[in-house]
């Protein structure tokens, strides 16, 4: 494997009482694509959200990039300018056009000049073929659009790393197509990427390794062909006869 | 253009046809919205019958038996069957400017122009510049200048002879104004993540709620003296500025998080996970989408505390009602207070009016973008 980019050594987090991460060992390498799949309330969300710090574990280390995530501040912005992150709510900024909504980190976090942010901006949302509607607010744009824009926006901090966490699962059937197209694209350059999904095309056609969760513990990880053809645990085989077309 | 074929297509599929017609007519207006149930009658009816009982006799008594002139005889000459206008002809200067020098009205008549001038520029969200603040720092200064005098050949005026609709423009404004910042601090304090900056707002918070305005006043007026480090610069004036302006931050408090709360959390990670800080999130995510969501209930605490300076009075303050009641001290037009009140409470109602219809206006300007559905196409 190359070079780790995000390790995960003895993680361990619960919600209250709950025990949501038990036990996490995962190493991510740099260009590597995972797909982290599982039911519902198994810990995948809260995984990936541990990477950017959206979510605190409480024993075990996480390293991304070389940096340790810490209740040190410095080192969670630090790990947040390399992390890009991309919702299952899309999580616009309603208020903010479509190009406010990209130049916005571009202007206040790396404090670039205005033209060159919004340069940048449009190189980004011409990536993701949305460039076009750069004037309209996030409102006026179909859920597949607003999904992309949040891509585009993530993209703009030139990130190592994206996740994404189920990003098509709020989206209308027809509109899935597109926000993936622009996830395989993002893949083809060699970007770095964590994504939850319940996309088993995806996870077959793009993924190097899938990750199969279930109550907080990562059960098994193989590439693609031999988690789908072979997979060794009951519950993994479980899973994949619901969510497989048959 | 569309093909003969195109078109027969069309209409095989059953394409987009306009809505029937609506049957037109102030009949069929009056039998949808007038007489569509037994009910609807019966409220049309009413209505229609108290109107026809009230007006009359409103009209007659406010305009057409009234008597316009400052004329004492003539008004004792109605007998109250109808309005006289001529109290207020007589005392308007007293009540619209309180105790301020009689020869000197002009001054606390311009700066409320300039005040006013300065609340319809920065009614434009396009006026939401930094040279507001510009602005704003002129017109108070020049509001001033104006009411205080002493400079520029304009004789002093202490602001214990300042009254009427100019105190109570400068307590609304001065206290709301100065109440927002501290009231969005109060709230971000509220859900900060730091326990003891948020026990601190909270208590302060649950305090000043608690009690009533006028105690704050009375403390204000003669607690402050007394617990404030000698020479403050600060008359009773000022004081009373200050107990409204910290008076209303709590209830402001409550008001910004009320919208800080309707935010999804999303908007917070999002934001986050893009490097933003604490204070750039609150700044350029969070507060613009939440101020937004409280027009309506800050317009509301706007207008009570508009209403609310009137307890000034309390504490030997002037305000329009109380420059009233320095009217009704004349025996001679004490009789006649009911005019009085109208002539203060119209001033009230307008100014409220105005407002209320700007927050309207500014609230579908500015959530342009909350009212858009995402479109399902």
């Amino acid at each position: 494997m190359s070079e780790p980019i995000i390790t995960f050594r003895g993680v361990n987090k619960w919600f209250g009482k709950f025990h949501v991460l038990r036990d996490i060992d995962l190493v991510v390498g740099k260009g590597e694509r995972i797909v982290v799949c599982g039911p519902s309330g198994s810990g995948k969300s809260t995984l990936i959200r541990c990477v950017n710090r959206l979510e605190e574990h409480q024993e075990g280390t996480i390293v991304v990039d070389g940096v340790e995530l810490t209740e040190d501040l410095r080192s969670v912005e630090t790990v947040r300018r390399e992390v890009g992150m991309v919702f299952q709510q899309f999580n616009l900024f309603p208020h903010l056009t479509v190009l406010e909504n990209v130049t916005l980190a571009l202007l206040h976090v790396l404090e670039l000049p205005h033209a060159e942010a919004e340069a940048r901006a449009r190189q980004q949302l011409e990536r993701v073929h949305i460039g076009d509607q750069a004037r309209k607010y996030p409102g006026q744009l179909s859920g597949g659009q607003q999904q992309r824009v949040a891509i585009a926006r993530a993209l703009a901090m030139q990130p190592r790393v994206m996740l994404f966490d189920e990003p098509t699962s709020a989206l209308d059937p027809e509109m899935v197509k597109e926000v993936l197209d622009a996830m395989l694209e993002l893949a083809q350059g060699g970007m770095t990427m964590v994504v939850v999904t319940h996309e088993m095309g995806f996870a077959r056609s793009v993924a190097d390794r899938v990750v199969f969760m279930d109550q907080g513990r990562i059960l098994e990880q193989a590439p693609p062909a031999e988690f789908f053809a072979t997979p060794r645990q009951d519950r993994t085989r479980d899973f994949l006869a619901k969510v497989l077309p048959r | 253009m569309p093909t003969p074929a195109g078109a027969a297509g069309h209409s095989e599929l059953g394409g987009p046809r306009l809505p029937p017609e609506r049957p037109g007519g102030a009949w069929a207006w009056a039998r949808r919205n007038l007489f569509a149930s037994a009910w609807s009658t019966l409220a049309t009816v009413g209505a229609v019958s108290a109107a026809a009982l009230v007006l009359p006799a409103t009209v007659r008594w406010t305009l057409l038996d009234a008597v316009w002139r400052p004329d004492y005889q003539a008004c004792r000459a109605l007998d109250y069957r109808g309005a006289c206008w001529g109290m207020v002809a007589e005392k308007h200067r007293l009540i619209l400017f309180g105790r301020f020098p009689n020869a000197e009205h002009w001054r606390p008549l311009v700066a409320t122009l300039l005040v006013v001038l300065a609340l319809l520029v920065s009614g434009h969200p396009r006026a939401w510049r930094r040279w507001l603040l510009g602005l704003w720092a002129t017109v108070a200064a020049a509001f001033f200048v104006l009411m205080r005098g002493g400079v520029l050949g304009l004789s002093p005026v202490g602001s214990e002879q300042w009254g009427g609709f100019p105190l109570t423009v400068l307590l609304t404004l001065a206290g709301v104004g100065a109440s927002i910042p501290l009231g969005v601090g109060l709230a971000l304090a509220r859900r900060s993540g730091l326990p003891l900056l948020r026990a601190g707002a909270r208590l302060y918070i649950e305090l000043v709620r608690g009690v009533p305005l006028i105690t704050v006043l009375f403390v204000a007026t003669f607690v402050f003296p007394l617990v404030l480090p000698q020479g403050m610069p600060l008359d009773a004036l000022g004081r009373i500025v200050l107990a409204i302006t910290l008076f209303q931050a709590a209830y402001m408090a409550e008001v910004v998080r009320g919208g800080l709360q309707a935010l999804p959390r999303g908007q917070l990670e999002a934001a986050e996970s893009l490097g933003l800080g604490w204070w750039q999130t609150q700044r350029k995510v969070i507060l613009p989408q939440a101020l937004v969501l409280v027009i309506p209930s800050f317009v509301n605490s706007l207008l009570s505390t508009f209403m609310d300076t009137s307890l000034v009075t309390v504490v030997s303050m002037y305000d329009l009602t109380g420059a009233l009641r320095l009217a009704l001290g004349d025996a001679q037009w004490r009789n006649f207070f009911i005019e009085g009140y109208l002539f203060v409470g119209t001033i009230y109602l307008v100014c409220c009016f105005g407002l209320s219809r700007y927050s309207h206006w500014l609230e579908a300007r500015l959530g342009r973008w909350a009212r858009q559905e995402p479109s399902r196409a």
